[in-house]
């Protein structure tokens, strides 16, 4: 069978289709009529349908989160969300989509064309390429390439490219400087969030994600929490999710690097934006979270586990989305690099330091060092929470009250 | 309660050197002339001297035979306030006043205010030009004689 | 490296210059270097139109100043009209209008405070928190006058009619309900690190210069000035209630908000105090007639409104419409130090200052 050897939902399409020897006659029904000298058919037609599969899949879960996310801040907001089209308002996200559609589609005089078009593709694009690499369950992934985790991160930071280009190729003031904060707020994130990647890595020993899941005998999010803590933050940024959706900004920049785009240009960037939170939050469950596994005991199957964990994730989001206020450029950038960055470097000391003396953990082991990472956590965070984080709102905080006029 | 201070309780609060300006003393208000030498300082010995610190409104009424400006004056310290009253343009022609603009900041768009809608001109204001409407509007809505 | 000044105009359509305002802002980078404030986008002649029409129908002009406080822009007017006139009001009417004008601080300040922490990047959550409560004072309106928005509920010597029976359980239900509900926002908001660390110290404004530019209201307080007519001259009935005058003490952003939310506790407390002291009775005393017809003369009584100091100037020369209307604004004199109370801060605090400042385009372009 080839590359993808352990993959279940590889072999479940492929050995349908093809006579190989290799996939196991009976556990399928022979149904397979394609011969093995033909295997490169076989092999193009299997990804033909999962690409299939997969993209309207990732298209269905956005118009779900949209729905979901409407609801659900409907909820935080003390009022009934989209209620109207369909059960519960189920059809919301279809109608805008036919709106978004059939809106005009606008190119100002002084946009850089080229770019003005690339843009909103390379939002989307690469998000895609992240959904075939997560390991759903102990063998439901497409993939399992031996570089996962670095893949992701890489994916993952693309679309910052995007942003610049949407602000730049716009020529509209909001827009550029949309796109500069962007840059200057993605990458500065991309630093602390690949730091406290590598104390996952260090954990599994290995860059593939299904090894990565694998090795968390306790779940990375308790077993490391200071990573997690960081990882998590620093997605939220990458996302331009609320409390750091400055490039967007509403209440400053109109739409941020978007506001000049309408029609389905605007829809790509709406959906590559939604999409990154999915993508996002499957690979914080993959990291962090123990990905599949659950509870042994329980005759659950590990995608069961993994999407519970996943919708989590995602009302997480949502929930910050809902809660917080904006923070200045100047404050998200020295929360990175005065921040997160020295907290990753901490977690990523201490998980190499532990890892040197025990490099094999017995379950006790494991649980000793639970400890010493939460004793880290809750010291470096009340440390950076309460002794450095005035320092890094740039303008001076103090505890106050009004007074009330004398008589 | 704040107090109001009546014509005389002004005069006779106001330094005796300005006594010249005096117009009249009305009831409620002093009349002043619009001498442009010795208004600001007149002013500025109301808000350092008589700590007449707010200004509460500037202000300008159509009388078609004159114009006239109408400060209200408080101050936070005494709890007092006044009332100044200032004719101007009785030719119709160019009316115009020294602006107080550098002795209550407050006056800035108060003043350009009058200046769109009154036509009185403000001298040494630092940005004397239409606040509400557009920059080549023809006339000055509020005069009596204005027709739309 | 050389770089370039950007200039933007923000506005007069932008998701937050709450109406039509235009700024013009010059940017290096991300910090202001100069901001001009533009405006003029919703001029009506309101002062014009008032030459024009009785003094009975000018209420209604007044309703569409500031839109968030109709009633105390009719009180302001009122007021006016009843020195100008020499009308005493009745009792009751005066009670009915000071419940009004205290409801309609709540409603006002509820939209300050909302429109602020949505400028502060937050999605609508507190925002529509506030609402919600204002909606309630909006449906106690409804049932005094009929109207929500634009009420047009007072007439010189009074109100023009009496409260109906439900009104007072329904406004007896929000007294109790609203200051747990105040609670919430607080928990939600005032110790809320980003908002602390976004508004404190930021557009700093000290007592002298709030002063000198005829800034009035929470602005004014938020600074440390003791000045609330309600205490310092009081009209109407505010002599007979008693309340404390929340201030500020550094006069930033986060001051203006702290203020604002203590103003909505302490309004609660004077209608919970007017609600002990009102008494059955004419609304309106019988003698005044639809038609006033004041002597010559002018008149100008300032009240202390949610934005600040308002107050209407009324000449008469004897007529059945006033000879001069002009409105002393305090949303348009708090807009005098925008300008120097944001340059060299970030373009987002702009919009903070902004919102803090709590201006009304109906009220300020009149």
């Amino acid at each position: 069978m080839g590359p993808a050897r352990d993959s279940f939902l590889f072999e479940i399409v492929y050995c349908h289709l093809s006579k190989d020897p290799s996939c196991d006659s009976v556990r399928y029904i022979n149904l397979s009529f394609i011969p093995v000298e033909l295997n490169w058919l076989s092999f193009s037609l299997t990804a033909f349908f999962w690409i299939f599969a997969f993209v309207n899949a990732a298209l269905i879960s956005v118009l779900m989160l949209i729905w979901g996310e409407r609801r659900l801040i409907g909820k935080f907001q003390a009022r009934l969300g989209p209620n109207r089209w369909g059960p519960l308002g189920l059809f919301t996200p279809i109608a805008d989509a036919i709106k978004v559609m059939f809106k005009e589609d606008v190119e100002p005089t002084l946009s850089d064309k080229l770019i003005y078009v690339l843009a909103p593709i390379l939002m989307v694009v690469p998000v895609f390429m992240i959904f075939p690499v997560i390991p759903y369950g102990a063998k439901s992934f497409l993939t399992n390439i031996s570089v996962g985790v670095v893949f992701v991160l890489a994916i993952t930071s693309i679309n910052s490219l995007s942003v610049l280009m949407a602000g730049w190729a716009s020529g509209n003031r909001f827009a550029i400087i949309g796109g500069i904060r962007a840059v200057a707020m993605l990458l500065s994130y991309e630093i602390p969030m690949g730091i406290s990647a590598a104390g996952v890595v260090i954990i599994a020993g290995s860059l593939s994600l299904s090894e990565v899941v694998e090795a968390q005998i306790i779940p990375n999010a308790i077993f490391q929490p200071l990573g997690f803590l960081v990882f998590l933050v620093a997605s939220t940024a990458e996302l331009n999710r609320s409390p750091f959706d400055i490039t967007e900004a509403e209440s400053e920049l109109v739409a941020g690097y978007m506001t000049d785009y309408s029609s389905m240009k605007f829809g790509l960037f709406y959906l590559g934006e939604f999409m990154a939170t999915i993508a996002s939050s499957a690979v914080i469950v993959t990291f962090y979270l123990s990905g599949w596994r659950g509870p042994s005991f329980l005759p659950i199957p590990g995608e069961f586990w993994f999407f519970a964990k996943w919708i989590g994730v995602i009302a997480i989001f949502i929930w910050f989305r809902a809660t917080f206020p904006r923070l200045r450029i100047d404050q998200i950038m020295s929360l990175a690099w005065k921040g997160l960055f020295e907290l990753s470097l901490i977690n990523i000391l201490v998980i190499a330091l532990t890892m040197a003396i025990w490099p094999d953990p017995t379950s006790t082991q494991l649980l000793f060092m639970t400890g010493i990472n939460w004793v880290v956590f809750l010291g470096s965070v009340y440390i950076f929470g309460k002794i450095l984080s005035p320092n890094l709102t740039g303008n001076k905080i103090d505890k106050r009250k009004v007074i009330y006029g004398l008589d | 309660m704040t107090k109001e201070l009546t014509g005389n309780e002004i005069k006779s609060a106001i330094n005796a050197k300005f006594n010249d300006l005096i117009i009249s003393v009305e009831h409620d208000h002093l009349v002043i002339k619009n001498n442009k030498e010795k208004l600001l300082d007149f002013f500025n010995s109301l808000k350092k001297e008589n700590k007449f610190n707010l200004l509460s409104s500037v202000t300008s009424v159509d009388y078609m035979s004159k114009f006239v400006v109408v400060y209200h004056l408080t101050s936070i310290d005494k709890n007092e306030s006044l009332i100044i009253k200032i004719p101007c343009g009785e030719s119709r022609k160019e009316p115009s006043i020294i602006s107080v603009t550098s002795v209550w900041r407050g006056a800035e768009l108060q003043e350009r205010e009058i200046y769109d809608l009154m036509g009185i001109y403000f001298h040494d204001h630092p940005n004397m030009k239409r606040l509400l409407l557009w920059e080549n509007f023809d006339g000055h809505p509020l005069r009596k004689d204005f027709v739309s | 490296m050389s770089t370039e000044l950007v200039t933007m105009n923000i506005g007069p359509i932008h998701p937050s210059t709450h109406g039509v305002f235009r700024m013009r802002v010059t940017f290096d980078g991300e910090t202001i270097i100069d901001a001009e404030p533009i405006i003029g986008y919703l001029h009506r002649g309101s002062e014009k139109l008032a030459e024009e029409r009785t003094y009975t129908q000018i209420v209604t002009l007044t309703d569409r100043m500031d839109y968030t406080a109709s009633m105390t822009n009719n009180q302001a007017y009122i007021l006016s009209v009843e020195k100008l006139a020499g009308i005493k009001p009745a009792e009751r009417g005066v009670w009915l209008r000071m419940i009004a004008a205290e409801l309609q601080r709540i409603a006002a300040h509820s939209v300050a405070i909302g429109f602020l922490i949505n400028d502060l990047g937050a999605w609508h959550t507190p925002l529509l928190y506030l609402l919600r409560e204002r909606e309630k004072i909006l449906e106690l309106f409804e049932m005094m006058c009929g109207a929500r928005i634009t009420n047009s509920y007072l007439r010189p010597g009074g109100v023009f009619m009496d409260a109906p029976d439900e009104f007072w359980p329904s406004l007896n239900r929000f007294l109790d309900e609203m200051p747990e509900r105040l609670n919430d926002i607080e928990n939600l908001l005032t110790d809320n690190e980003i908002i602390v660390s976004r508004t404190q110290n930021v557009a700093v404004l000290n007592k002298e210069d709030a002063i000198n530019a005829s800034i009035t209201g929470p602005m004014l307080r938020a600074s440390g000035v003791d000045w609330d007519l309600r205490h310092r001259n009081p009209y109407d009935f505010y002599d007979k209630v008693s309340f404390r005058r929340p201030l500020g003490t550094v006069g930033d952003n986060n001051d203006r908000y702290l203020v604002r939310l203590q103003e909505i506790r302490e309004s609660l407390k004077i209608i919970e105090q007017c609600l002990d002291l009102i008494e059955p009775g004419p609304i309106k005393p019988e003698e005044v007639p639809f038609l006033v017809r004041p002597g010559e003369g002018d008149s100008y009584v300032p009240i202390e409104a949610p934005k600040g100091e308002l107050g209407f100037y009324l000449v008469s020369d004897g007529g059945i419409s006033p000879f001069r209307c002009h409105v002393r604004a305090p949303s348009l004199m708090n807009l005098t130090l925008l300008r120097d109370m944001v340059i060299g801060y970030k373009i987002a605090d702009l919009f903070v200052t902004f919102g803090s400042v709590d201006v009304n385009m109906g009220e300020v372009d009149r």
